[in-house]
């Protein structure tokens, strides 16, 4: 792959040649694919990452689409306290008789939200904190870390739990918070990515021919920058999930009337012993969101690395 | 070096000091400590006033911060304004929590690194064989699991190992209510006996994680250095493979994980607070929760102060390490 990307530097700027020819299915001569092409191609050949991406698919759908068609009701509590699976309750019903599949669904719902708002938020403000670091340095630099050094002093559960136990346990509050705590991991890659990136020509130019800062950040960094943004972003998304849990778990996360598969495991652990179905469905669910998200991250990584060369 | 240890220091005390500025204010304007006593029927509110004062919430909460901080740097921690707590002095409550959490951590620490380091290496040095892919597929499915679960698992089926124990006319090994008050006390036997029962299962649970993240560290490491010059350099010049692996890679591959060790040191006090929490030990992890539901700022500061000091030392220790070890890094 290194002398791959030198020719591309010589010959053709912007376009890779395909890598290799005889491991990748053998493509005519003179054939270029541009970098997102390659990266699709690889990301697709990623056999563990495309079948968590499907898997991941399904199961968001199945969340959201599949519980209406069901006929299960989350608001009917007519059934008794405990009863064992049945055709009416799948995974049987907890201590007020609400029906757990429904709320094993209600949970991943809200602990994919959180997931989703916490990993865009966090994104967002670790991106911006980062490139403007790395770009402008010295004092937006010296700034920065001393957040970030703050961040590591208090650590992040504490400092998150003390805000959503005194702002309330609502679904997007948890997920605000946890977002305003998870940007620091974001900001350190793409602080360094864009101190490099920074010394390039190409910025250099852009500055010279008086580009503002917000575009040199805009159109020419964060571009640059966006396999790394997404890599971390797929983390982000499932140290969330699990940070969210374990919250709610001690109490300090999500709280009723929203819920989160956190919070059902809270309320359902202690029956492990004698109704197991109650812990391992809101257990599976969660391993499965984090598992695959894992997984595709892994392939996204490969896909982005441009040292790459297995398929 | 000198130089660069008094700078981080000073730094951390200056971020130290905004956080617990911050985190004084968040803890004491969510919420009231003594909402249940005055939701209790037929409280006066003189009887309000007259706690409100001896604990000290009748002032602003700036002033309350300031108290506290004043109270610190003579060395007075203060005490605990929730109710229940009656006043308990926090620099001895905080103590004795931290102790009861170390030990934890600390076991279950070395554990991770040392399986989890032996691990990684040998995974990296069969890379895309069965050991490897079964490593691999350990260390994410443990990454994607929140600890808690791990913790309810093995407290569920430990308890259910008790009684197969007892039924087949064994004592109780594995318990889960902390370590005993009096300390391990008996005959050798017996104190290994309690001793393992105690920290088995809290141990694994911690372990696992720490474990998982360390073994991929170690594989990445370990993959770089094999590629290394001087590895090949070490078989070029007709060096045994056992020799180049444990003298020439082992070696240079322990570096980062060795500095990671000592970065991560202070997160795992964060995956302490729920393993504490499902084996019920008062810990750390417990007076946090704690601390926090009881709108117990004192508290919490004393939690922060130990907590900040362990992370600072051990993220300076990491650096310093680093540099002793790797002579091309210099601290500046």
């Amino acid at each position: 792959m290194a002398e791959t990307t030198d020719v591309a530097r010589t010959t053709h700027p912007g376009k890779v040649p395909a890598p290799d020819r005889e491991r990748d299915g053998g493509e005519p001569e003179g054939v270029f694919l541009s970098q997102g092409q390659l990266v699709l191609r690889r990301f697709l050949r990623h056999r563990a990452a495309m079948t968590s991406l499907t898997i991941f698919v399904l199961f968001v759908l199945f969340v959201y689409l599949a519980p209406p068609f069901l006929g299960y009701s989350l608001t009917d509590l007519s059934a008794g306290s405990y009863e064992d699976p049945s055709s009416a309750h799948v995974f049987g019903t907890d201590q007020v008789g609400a029906d757990v599949f429904s709320l094993v669904m209600k949970g991943s719902q809200f602990s994919l939200q959180i997931g989703l708002l916490t990993t865009a938020i966090a994104t967002v403000i670790g991106v911006l904190m980062g490139t403007l670091a790395g770009y402008l340095r010295r004092g937006a630099d010296t700034a920065i870390s001393r957040v970030t050094d703050l961040f590591l002093v208090v650590p992040l559960q504490a400092a998150a739990a003390v805000l959503i136990n005194g702002v309330g346990g609502s679904w997007w509050l948890v997920g605000l918070v946890l977002g305003f705590f998870l940007w620091m991991p974001i900001a350190r890659v793409t602080r360094a990515e864009s101190l490099s990136l920074s010394q390039r020509e190409f910025v250099e130019a852009a500055r010279a021919s008086g580009a503002t800062t917000w575009r040199i950040v805009s159109r020419h960094l964060v571009p640059n920058m966006v396999g790394t943004i997404v890599v971390n972003a797929t983390l982000t998304l499932s140290l969330a999930v699990l940070t969210e849990a374990a919250l709610s778990f001690i109490g300090l996360g999500v709280r009723i009337p929203d819920t989160s598969l956190g919070l059902v495991l809270n309320q359902n652990y202690t029956q492990l012993a004698t109704r197991p179905w109650l812990f391992w469905a809101p257990f599976v669910a969660i391993v499965l969101i984090s598992l695959t998200i894992n997984f595709i991250g892994d392939g996204l990584r490969d896909a982005f690395d441009p040292r790459q060369t297995r398929r | 070096m000198p130089a660069y240890i008094v700078r981080r220091v000073l730094i951390s005390i200056g971020v130290l000091f905004v956080a617990s500025f911050l985190l004084y204010l968040a803890v004491a304007s969510s919420g009231d400590p003594l909402a249940s006593l005055k939701a209790r029927p037929g409280i006066t509110q003189s009887a309000i006033d007259a706690t409100a004062r001896s604990l000290g919430l009748d002032q602003p909460v700036v002033v309350r911060w300031w108290n506290w901080l004043t109270g610190v740097l003579t060395g007075d921690w203060g005490t605990s304004v929730a109710l229940g707590q009656a006043q308990a002095p926090v620099f001895s409550t905080v103590m004795h929590a931290l102790w009861v959490t170390i030990r934890l951590v600390v076991i279950a620490e070395v554990l991770a690194l040392l399986v989890g380091g032996a691990v990684g290496a040998i995974a990296a040095l069969r890379q895309y064989s069965v050991t490897d892919y079964v490593a691999t597929t350990l260390a994410f499915v443990l990454f994607s699991m929140p600890v808690f679960c791990i913790a309810i698992i093995l407290k569920t089926y430990g308890i259910q190992f008790n009684l197969l124990l007892i039924d087949l006319g064994g004592e109780r090994w594995l318990t889960t209510a902390g370590p005993p008050d009096g300390g391990f006390t008996g005959s050798p036997g017996h104190m290994f006996f309690t001793f393992t029962g105690t920290y088995l299962l809290p141990t694994i649970a911690l372990a696992a994680i720490s474990f998982a993240a360390y073994s991929r560290f170690q594989r990445a490491s370990m993959l770089e250095v094999m590629r290394q010059d001087y590895v090949r350099t070490a078989r070029a010049k007709g060096l045994s493979e056992r020799q180049v692996v444990l003298r020439h890679a082992l070696r240079n591959a322990l570096l980062p994980v060795t500095t990671y060790f000592a970065y991560n040191f202070g997160a795992v006090f964060g995956g302490a607070i729920v393993t504490e929490q499902v084996f019920g030990w008062n810990g750390m992890g417990s007076l946090l929760v704690r601390s926090i539901q009881q709108y117990d700022p004192n508290m919490l500061m004393g939690w922060l102060l130990v907590t900040a000091t362990i992370v600072v030392l051990f993220n300076l220790f990491a650096d310093i390490a680093y540099s002793y070890l790797d002579p091309r890094i210099r601290l500046g």
